[in-house]
């Protein structure tokens, strides 16, 4: 019985939920400091307001930790790219199982997170082969595990172990991370990048987020502490500001013009948040960019530092996409690699680099590994980041163990060498080319313009909706580019993420779609997607 | 005009008031020394494996099966892994969409929190729902998302016992709020007294705290005490009455050292307890990979189970945890083979049950070694370890010894533990570092050293202690109980 009114008041809660979100979502990520804001909003505000007086099924509001006695902080956060329209898939999923025939398409593709081994990825052989044997490390002492496994797979997995105190994987570790681990990683980085790393400023997390959450959380006291970020933007960084209380300055990246990054933007940005009181603390820049794919030039990334170390800002530099770059035309630089080629040591700028085992060719999402690079910090500020990664004891060691090889990968003349860099190409080949036949699909639709996605894993179409498009989903009190999103996974069972998750130029619209579905589903989603598209502007057409 | 961004007097007041003694003075003195060269005991941290304690045979097969699923298709595999560990394997990846290197679903895979649910369901016999446990990198997350879900301002208050594993002190810190303490009673073997608790709450509610939840560590951290049925209804009718969330910090259930007490979840109880009461009071319970007799605190596994918690709050806290995208998948498969071990018939039944039942009786054992040692000093009274893994003396400190510790510009119970450290290699973790009854000092330490190495330990410190006392000793002035 419980469970029946549980999900009674679950469904009731879903639809005010839906719309409440919907025009909340549609406000929150209207910067403050943008331009004015469109008529459709006032309409929607109202909406809002009647909303929240619809929580009838929340008549538990005698116990104490209801809705309105939650952190305000939590019901402000957002996070799209698991929210509304990944739960109206999985519903969907669900009924497939039982109703095939009620749907024109026979399986949910989700295309909405940057998942790959998901969707068919496969693992790097040499990265499992030691991580198994780091966790069952009696394997090394079986005469038939060389029968099994590549003997640079046995070295490396000895040469970690006896880095880690009696051999215990199993053991809250350094709450940086294993001292030998963060050996190897800096020497990774200095092989990158040419320049110097010092193992005592990397952290260990349990992937890059909760390393950018500890950023946050020592930057922001208030609302009177803000950050750059860019629109769009990956929405972890949205969230874990409003988390931690603080205040987002965006800094609109060009679509025009490959969504680029004008210093004279972030400036004008910088200055009006200041004019209104705000203390900006730090710039966040994703590179190679997330939704947007653009990979920065070394000169843009250059007037960057500068522009961080002239108006004092820390450098927060989202670098997890590194290892995706799909176009001859540009590369990947870190910024620590740029920072020092300026001549900018450790007295000139802080910057935090950040980096993850989740995408790249290895996309170990699962594993929950990755680091942050920490430079140009005073140590009693160093101690204080010390101090808050202590407080959960220390990441995942296995993760700490991926880490440490997708920075130190199989070298010319180890056995596991041919292998892994045919692994490693075929996948990163791929990717290009599946970014690049998604690109064009979506450029060959009507009213679409797609920039390319010169590096991550995402594609994010700008989508012309007709007027009646737009009114259509205004009557259906959703935002029109959830609307457009929406139709499409039900015509489709394609998920993708509307483009009000990640934050856009108000009155243009944009859905983000990842580029990771196999090969071979490729053309079946190109043709169910255009399909959809022609039949969706003939009905809306103007 | 650079680095202004980020000075040490900019940075946010939270972090900066937050302390976490674990990995604090002591931590980094020891460690220090043992770059230096000195041997050095850990007893710091309740880290199992770092002390030598093994990890259980068969999950470590399931999970290096599952790191390396191509290994499931060599035919050769039979001869290093036994039968059972390769269904496991081939059980769990079919749980998973893509294996160990794909998020699974924020709260958790569902597969994984059915078990974990049929586990509490046999456990404590009442119906446990998989949607509302939510599986996260150890429970030390959980218990943060919860906190962050709870405190809004410097005005809420969170119920605490003192001692107390200082987590909760530093997230209530870092998240703003407000920690009322409310004090176990040591010559009550750590009992937990419903009158100190009103008397607690009545004084924040004075101060202008709205008390907003209850913290219960049960089997206790540091203090090891189990908390009786009686005990239990009390405070579940103590949050009723006062409206408090009641956070059942569990962690500790497979340690029990006595058979007075066993272990009781705050979940059964309260189902016992019936209507209204078993659907008025909010329930959050936490558990781990970490303890226990599996000691995989590397992993980074736990979970938390809802009760009584409204739909839409759930979604909230959901929402929250989607911005992690996911906990770590091994981690997961960790705890479904924890709530489902091997059952009898099975091939690895016997080698785990041997494991198992070696590590706990040995636990037992240790707990009444080091229990007795203590005692056995100068100015030192120790309360039996009833469960956990911690032993937390209290130190009769001389008053010359407190003003040498205040010349020395330290906590009288810090100024002891480096002593300590130095003279004997023994890393603890000062009193001060769970909160105490002003006065009365403390030491928390381990019960985790190799049984074979506990005599010399104990002999270690107590020729320390002693030589301490008689340094420091007069015979007045001892510090008060």
């Amino acid at each position: 019985m419980r469970r029946f009114l549980i999900s009674q008041a679950k469904t009731l809660a879903d639809q005010i939920r839906r719309q409440h979100h919907t025009s909340r979502r549609f406000l929150s990520l209207l910067p403050s400091l943008s331009p004015p804001v469109p008529s459709p909003l006032l309409s929607l505000s109202r909406f809002l307001s009647s909303a929240s007086n619809m929580s009838a099924s929340d008549s538990t509001s005698s116990l104490p930790v209801t809705l309105d006695s939650i952190n305000p902080k939590v019901l402000k956060c957002e996070y799209a790219v698991r929210g509304e329209i990944v739960n109206i898939a999985q519903k969907l999923q669900e009924d497939l199982k039982t109703n095939k025939d009620a749907y024109p398409f026979d399986e949910i593709i989700y295309c909405n997170i940057g998942n790959p081994q998901s969707l068919g990825q496969l693992p790097i052989k040499f990265f499992r082969e030691v991580l198994a044997l780091c966790d069952h490390t009696s394997l090394l002492d079986e005469s038939e595990t060389h029968a099994l496994f590549s003997t640079d797979s046995i070295d490396r997995a000895w040469k970690i172990l006896d880095q880690i105190p009696g051999r215990a994987t199993g053991a809250y570790s350094h709450s940086q991370g294993i001292k030998g681990l963060r050996d190897t990683i800096a020497a990774g980085i200095e092989a990158r990048d040419g320049y110097p790393a010092d193992p005592n400023d990397i952290f260990l997390t349990d992937g890059a987020s909760p390393a950018v959450h500890m950023m946050m959380q020592l930057l922001l006291s208030s609302e009177k502490d803000g950050i750059l970020c860019p629109i769009p933007q990956y929405p972890l960084y949205s969230a874990s500001i409003a988390l931690h209380g603080g205040s987002l300055v965006p800094y609109y990246l060009d679509e025009a013009t490959g969504w680029g990054l004008e210093i004279s933007d972030l400036k004008k940005q910088l200055e009006e948040a200041r004019s209104k009181g705000i203390t900006v603390r730090a710039l966040v820049v994703i590179n190679p960019g997330n939704p947007t794919g653009q990979v920065l030039a070394e000169e843009n990334q250059r007037d960057i530092v500068k522009f961080c170390k002239q108006e004092g800002l820390v450098l927060l530099a989202d670098e997890v996409y590194q290892e995706n770059v799909y176009v001859p035309d540009k590369k990947f630089h870190s910024f620590k690699k740029v920072a020092r080629s300026l001549e900018y040591g450790e007295k000139d700028i802080a910057l935090v680099s950040f980096q993850s085992v989740s995408k790249g060719y290895y996309g170990e999402c699962g594993k929950r590994g990755g680091y942050m690079e920490v430079t140009g910090f005073t140590s009693d500020v160093r101690e204080q980041i010390y101090k808050v990664a202590s407080v959960n004891l220390c990441s995942n060691i296995s993760g700490q163990v991926l880490a440490s090889l997708v920075m130190s990968p199989p070298k010319p003349g180890d056995d596991s060498y041919d292998s892994y860099m045919v692994e490693r190409d075929g996948i990163l080949s791929s990717m290009a080319k599946r970014a690049k036949t998604l690109e064009d699909a979506l450029n060959n639709l009507e009213g679409v313009t797609c920039n390319r996605a010169e590096g991550a894993m995402y594609l994010f179409p700008r989508v012309n909706l007709p007027r009646k498009a737009i009114e259509a989903a205004e009557a259906a009190k959703t935002a029109p580019d959830a609307f457009y999103c929406k139709r499409l996974l039900n015509a489709t069972g394609i998920v993708v993420v509307p483009g009000s998750g990640f934050g856009q130029v108000p009155g243009t619209w944009h859905f983000r779609c990842t580029i990771l579905p196999q090969e071979d589903k490729i053309p079946a989603i190109v043709n169910r997607l255009t399909d959809f598209h022609k039949s969706f502007m003939d009905e809306f057409r103007d | 005009m650079s680095l202004k961004a980020l000075d040490y007097e900019s940075l946010n007041e939270n972090v900066k008031n937050c302390q976490y003694a674990v990995r604090g003075e002591l931590y980094l003195r020891a460690s220090e020394l043992q770059k230096e060269g000195k041997k050095i005991i850990f007893t710091n941290v309740g880290n199992p494996h770092a002390l030598g304690q093994k990890p259980l045979t068969f999950p470590r097969q399931v999970v290096a099966l599952c790191q390396a699923p191509f290994l499931l298709d060599n035919p050769n595999i039979g001869m290093i892994f036994p039968a059972d560990a390769i269904a496991r394997a081939k059980h769990y990846l079919s749980l998973t969409s893509g294996g160990l290197g794909a998020y699974s679903d924020s709260r958790g895979l569902p597969g994984v929190r059915k078990e974990v649910a049929e586990f509490i369901e046999r456990r404590d016999g009442y119906p446990s729902d998989p949607e509302l446990i939510f599986l996260t990198d150890g429970a030390s997350k959980g218990v943060m998302q919860i906190l962050n879900c709870i405190i809004r301002n410097q005005k809420d208050g969170i119920l605490v016992p003192v001692p107390q594993y200082p987590l909760y002190s530093a997230t209530i810190s870092l998240l703003g709020g407000t920690l009322v303490p409310y004090y176990l009673e040591e010559t009550d073997n750590w009992g937990l007294d419903v009158n100190n608790l009103r008397q607690s709450v009545a004084q924040a509610r004075s101060q202008g705290i709205t008390v907003r939840a209850m913290v219960i560590i049960n089997p206790g951290n540091p203090t090891g005490q189990c908390l009786s049925e009686a005990n239990l209804r009390e405070i579940l009718r103590f949050c009723c009455d006062e409206r408090l969330v009641l956070l059942g910090d569990e962690v500790y259930q497979q340690n029990i050292y006595q058979d007075e007490r066993p272990f009781i979840s705050s979940k059964k109880v309260l189902m016992d307890m019936g209507t209204p009461i078993s659907k008025e009071v909010q329930l959050i319970s936490f558990h781990t990979v970490s303890k226990g007799y599996w000691g995989e605190c590397g992993q980074r596994g736990g979970y938390f189970e809802m009760t009584n918690i409204p739909p839409r709050t759930v979604e909230e806290i959901y929402k929250v945890a989607s911005i992690a995208l996911s906990p770590n998948v091994s981690a997961q498969i960790f705890m479904g083979l924890m709530v489902s071990p091997p059952k009898p018939g099975d091939i690895s039944y016997d080698q785990f049950v041997r494991e198992s039942k070696g590590i706990l009786e040995s636990l037992r054992r240790r707990a009444r070694i080091m229990t007795d040692g203590f005692n056995s000093c100068k100015n030192v009274v120790c309360n039996f370890t009833e469960g956990a893994m911690y032993s937390f003396p209290q130190i009769k400190l001389p008053s010359k010894a407190i003003q040498a510790a205040k010349q020395a510009g330290k906590v009288p119970d810090v100024f002891y533990c480096l002593k300590l450290l130095e003279a004997t290699g023994i890393s603890t973790v000062p009193g001060s570092g769970f909160g105490q009854k002003e006065g009365v000092f403390h030491l928390r330490t381990t019960i985790l050293p190799a049984e074979e190495e506990m005599p010399e330990i104990m002999d270690s410190f107590k020729k320390f202690n002693d030589e301490f006392m008689s340094q420091y000793g007069d015979n007045f002035g001892y510090s008060r109980m």
